[in-house]
């Protein structure tokens, strides 16, 4: 039950988002997308040399750089 | 007249619906930015003329990228008597914060769930009705892209336009400072209205993804799928095109011939070997860009854009650009002015300019006509495919070159955040919609360059009156004869000089040159090229092709989205001087090798 950010997640993982800690546009892109305080997320993939990570937050399937996955804090279920 | 508005997120088929509504042609595909720009159409509800208009997505109404500012714009100064607004029923949970926000605008409005075939396959359930009695307000569960529902939803469209919209948006900003309501209240309607089960049953995507997004075999299957769709295109094209070819030259042969032959021999000469000679040269390559486009819309259709711009993200990162960049350049296989105007979904200016230097190298389907003919006729069937696709290649390394050499100039910081669509399959009636429009569009450039870009060869190759046609002495040759200095080490003759000037117009002008010059056309024309050139020559020939400035309309394009005209010169000026050095090293390295 540690606090961490959804960037350290391993594939498979599930964890629940703490807080967002990004500037206003990305935080304002990532809520219309369904990141909110409290919404589960699941890690599905990361792409090989450090690309982006596929990521499942409610019925939505995101990719994200791994630089703005760091910004956003999770609990691990 | 009354004007409904189309507003929701980006890929919630905005625009299938308004091609539903008008019988329009707007482009669709599953990726979120397809559309850019306003498009408008004009249909009769309920007696009155109404004004549809499609507008860009937007994902909330803070937006910061060119393509939202769009929509504020539009929804500031032009209030629409109706805004219909368009869901994805399977993202309802996230996208009705969208909904909730144009609320409180109090613009009248219609909402329509659409995707609800997908929905219900998805195992998701809404109650409608229970959701409109909640949020006061209309709303219908659709199918944009089969029709379902959507004769229940133009009635109430209709009868919603009767009454006038209650207020505006005068303070816009200040309303939409209050978005802490928002979350209580779609949290509230969610719960009472939408079942989404535990395990999304979409296996289809999952499958398909573990393969296609596969880290190791990911990006070779990209690769793989990319050759095979070059090959089809070149070994169904190819054949179609010099049959069709064959047929234009007999129809002049038994018809246009004896027709004409009262006229002077001038006037035969510049409407047979001119105009028709020219025009019917470019003319049998329809099919190609027809056949070309219907892949193309299965590929944008299917959502793979989005899996290619997750596998490229890594390498496209280290050259200042991203994901979508990558898909701008996929789009830009199409042609390049849409895919310029893509880039309008980026919020770093200096991402976009960047992104914008890049893709008027990637390989559209006006490049793709010349290559098709040139390897047609100097190399064999088996390898021809191979060269086809090794352009591809070419195309890609420029693009990654061109950004490596400009990533300092154009630094930026853009977040990198993009949705991952399911895989979904256009219908027919789509593709075929696709297809029209392509072909509508190449005779609309056909009519404005074409005709006159052959014309003007004509007459450059036939004067002045006293010269022998094409030779030295005419204005063709003094100008070939002037550039050959800057040619000759690039290994391109006379004639060809006098076609790439002509291709700097657009480059379909470029085959249909080459049948004027050469009084030529069908298999005699590549007959002829064939015979004078080696491959060396043409493949030197080709990469020029692919590398400088595809076309007007590109230009026209780079100006008009950068509104900079030092950097409109920064692209002519990089792609011209980068198609000289690589032709030249190509052709003084392989006569250096004994090629």
């Amino acid at each position: 039950m540690s606090a961490t950010t959804l960037a350290t997640l391993r594939a498979g993982d599930t964890a629940t988002i703490v807080s967002i800690h990004a500037e206003e546009a990305l935080h304002l892109r990532l809520l219309a997308l369904g990141f909110r305080n409290g919404k589960r997320v699941k890690l599905i993939r990361m792409a090989s040399f450090s690309g982006p990570l596929q990521v499942r937050v409610g019925t939505t399937d995101v990719m994200l750089r791994r630089a703005e996955a760091a910004k956003i804090k999770v609990q691990i279920i | 007249m009354k004007r409904i508005a189309l507003l929701g997120m980006p890929n919630t088929g905005k625009s299938t619906l308004f091609n539903r509504m008008t019988g329009g042609t707007a482009r669709v595909g599953n990726w979120p930015g397809i559309t850019v720009e306003l498009l408008s159409g004009r249909i009769l509800l309920g007696g009155d003329m109404v004004e549809i208009i499609d507008l860009p997505g937007i994902y909330d109404l803070h937006g910061f990228s060119d393509d939202e500012q769009v929509v504020r714009h539009f929804l500031h100064d032009n209030v629409p008597d109706l805004a219909l607004v368009i869901l994805n029923t399977t993202q309802i949970e996230r996208q009705m914060s969208l909904l909730l926000q144009l609320k409180r605008l109090d613009i009248n409005l219609v909402v329509m769930l659409n995707m609800a075939d997908e929905a219900r396959k998805f195992g998701i359930s809404v109650d409608a009705a229970k959701m409109s009695a909640l949020l006061e307000l209309p709303i219908f569960l659709l199918s944009a892209k089969y029709g379902t529902g959507y004769p229940e939803a133009l009635q109430a469209v209709t009868k919603a336009l009767r009454y006038p919209t209650p207020g505006m948006a005068e303070h816009l900003r200040s309303q939409l400072e209050q978005d802490g309501h928002i979350e209580a209240e779609m949290a509230r309607v969610l719960k009472h209205t939408v079942q989404v089960p535990a395990q999304l049953s979409d296996r289809l995507t999952e499958k398909l993804d573990s393969v296609m997004l596969h880290p190791v075999l990911g990006l070779p299957i990209f690769f793989g799928v990319m050759y095979l769709l070059f090959q089809g295109i070149f070994i169904f094209g190819q054949p179609i095109q010099s049959g069709i070819a064959a047929a234009f030259s007999w129809l002049r042969e038994t018809a246009l011939g004896p027709l004409l032959g009262g006229l002077p021999q001038v006037m035969q000469g510049f409407l047979l070997d001119g105009v028709y000679n020219g025009v019917a040269t470019v003319a049998a390559f329809v099919p190609v860009i027809v056949l070309f486009f219907l892949f193309m819309a299965i590929v944008e259709d299917s959502g793979y854009l989005s899996r290619a711009a997750f596998l490229m993200d890594a390498l496209m990162a280290r050259l200042g650009l991203d994901g979508r960049g990558f898909v701008m350049l996929l789009m830009g296989f199409g042609c390049n002015v849409p895919a310029l105007m893509g880039t309008r979904v980026m919020r770093s200016r200096a991402m976009r300019l960047l992104t914008m230097l890049v893709i008027p190298l990637s390989l559209c389907s006006a490049r793709l006509q010349v290559f098709i003919f040139f390897t047609a006729a100097l190399f064999s069937h088996e390898a021809a495919p191979v060269v086809l696709f090794s352009l591809y290649m070419f195309s890609f390394a420029a693009a990654i070159v061109t950004a490596l050499i400009f990533k300092n100039r154009f630094r930026n910081t853009e977040p990198f955040v993009l949705e991952l669509p399911p895989y979904r399959f256009p219908t027919v009636r789509q593709m075929a919609l696709r297809g029209w429009v392509e072909v509508r569009h190449f005779l609309r450039r056909a009519t404005k360059f074409i005709v006159a870009g052959v014309v003007m060869v004509w007459l450059l190759t036939n004067l002045p009156p006293s010269a022998v046609p094409a030779s030295a002495d005419t204005f063709a040759g003094m100008i070939g004869g002037a550039m050959h200095p800057l040619f000759a080490p690039i290994g391109i003759n006379e004639q060809l000089t006098i076609a790439l000037i002509f291709g700097f117009i657009a480059k379909e002008i470029v085959i249909g040159a080459l049948a004027v010059i050469y009084s030529l056309s069908g298999d005699a024309l590549s007959g002829a090229i064939g015979h004078q050139l080696d491959w060396v020559q043409a493949y030197s020939f080709m990469l020029f092709t692919l590398l400088y400035t595809p076309c007007l309309a590109t230009v026209a394009t780079l100006q008009s989205e950068s509104k900079q005209f030092r950097f409109t010169a920064l692209s002519l000026g990089w792609s011209l001087g980068l198609a000289w050095l690589v032709s030249f090293a190509f052709y003084q390295g392989a006569r250096a090798l004994g090629y």
